[in-house]
């Protein structure tokens, strides 16, 4: 749900990173943040584990700029990947407005994969929020690594109704800015339709 | 996708509540958050606090224990209250919709703190059910000029540059 302040003239929109255990989404939201002007940004905030795991979310505000005079903001939210706490999960996932779903490459995530998309799915509609009608980005990281499943393997078994997708590796922060950029213009152009 | 959208007037309306929470409860700060995490208004000294940070933990510490009590068969836990050694911390619901935080210290009690929220979350619930009819209202008429009006597609690519 997005929330526009006509008083202080701010449109605010939520972005949630979703995908299996280990992913790499907080590395996505962690490139981020290392990239972007002071003035840009917020604090990040990691609410972590010991070992750095993400307990219940990862949360970075990024201010963009104006348009016609509204300050536009975006609220970056990750959920926990791993399976057993699918409850925090599903709580991070209320009122968003994209989604990015970030896929492990590696051959032995395929099920995790697929697994966490299929989580994504429900808890959606648990919320009356449809996947295919939510402006949503697929990003495929780890893309550096020996053991990777093809992009065209992948899109087939993730992707079949071909929505926006990028190679990352978000650790080095190839694709991670084109995926932001790809799910923020898709959210603003849905608020613009829906308005 | 139902968006909170919030006009000047109840914005004027709910500060001044904020306001005068802040001062008849003897706050150190006040504030007004979306159930989503994003900061509506406050009140009080709030240059040293990341206020963004505050509301997106605050309205995750809801969820989280509106997730417990889901399980325990309650609706909602509707009133949070956190001590900590110097300050401590008062979180309830208003109209089910928004999250009233009041920050306060030993120069105040947790009973007027109660009182005097009891009190704020009346007034503010009526000006959400106005806000809410008055949204409703505009979306019909689409009165009043939307942003996205003037927006283009060629606006939004320039943002993301």
């Amino acid at each position: 749900m997005s929330f526009i302040n006509y008083s202080t003239r701010e449109i605010n929109c939520k972005i949630v990173y979703y995908g299996p255990g280990l992913c790499g989404k907080t590395t996505n939201l962690q490139f981020i943040y290392k990239k972007t002007a002071p003035e840009q940004k917020g604090k990040l905030i990691s609410l972590a584990t010991e070992s750095e795991r993400t307990l219940f979310f990862d949360f970075l505000p990024l201010a963009l700029g104006d348009i016609k005079g509204f300050r536009v903001r975006f609220h970056l939210y990750t959920v926990p990947g791993q399976v057993f706490y699918a409850a925090s999960r599903k709580l991070i996932l209320k009122g968003v407005d994209g989604v990015v779903f970030v896929a492990d490459s590696q051959i032995e995530r395929m099920d995790a994969n697929i697994e966490s998309l299929e989580d994504l799915r429900i808890n959606l509609a648990e919320y009356g929020y449809e996947l295919d009608r939510l402006p949503f980005v697929i990003q495929y990281n780890k893309r550096d690594l020996p053991n990777i499943v093809p992009v065209g393997e992948l899109q087939k078994i993730l992707n079949p109704d071909n929505v926006p997708s990028y190679e990352a590796i978000a650790s080095q922060g190839m694709g991670v800015f084109e995926t932001l950029k790809d799910v923020g213009k898709q959210v603003l152009k849905e608020l613009k339709k829906n308005y | 996708m139902s968006e909170l959208v919030m006009y000047e007037e109840e914005f004027r309306r709910i500060d001044e509540e904020l306001k005068r929470l802040y001062q008849l409860a003897n706050a150190k700060l006040v504030f007004l958050v979306d159930k989503n995490g994003q900061l509506i208004s406050s009140a009080g000294d709030t240059h040293d606090i990341d206020t963004t940070a505050l509301a997106s933990l605050t309205a995750g510490n809801i969820a989280a224990t509106g997730g417990i009590a889901k399980l325990l068969g309650q609706k909602e836990f509707s009133i949070l209250f956190h001590e900590g050694e110097k300050d401590n911390i008062h979180i309830s619901l208003v109209a089910n919709k928004v999250i009233l935080v009041v920050v306060f210290d030993q120069r105040t009690s947790l009973g007027l703190v109660r009182l005097r929220v009891k009190k704020s979350t009346q007034s503010l619930e009526r000006i959400f059910e106005e806000l809410d009819k008055k949204s409703s209202i505009e979306e019909r008429d689409k009165g009043l000029t939307s942003p996205f009006s003037e927006i283009t597609d060629e606006d939004i690519d320039r943002l993301f540059g």
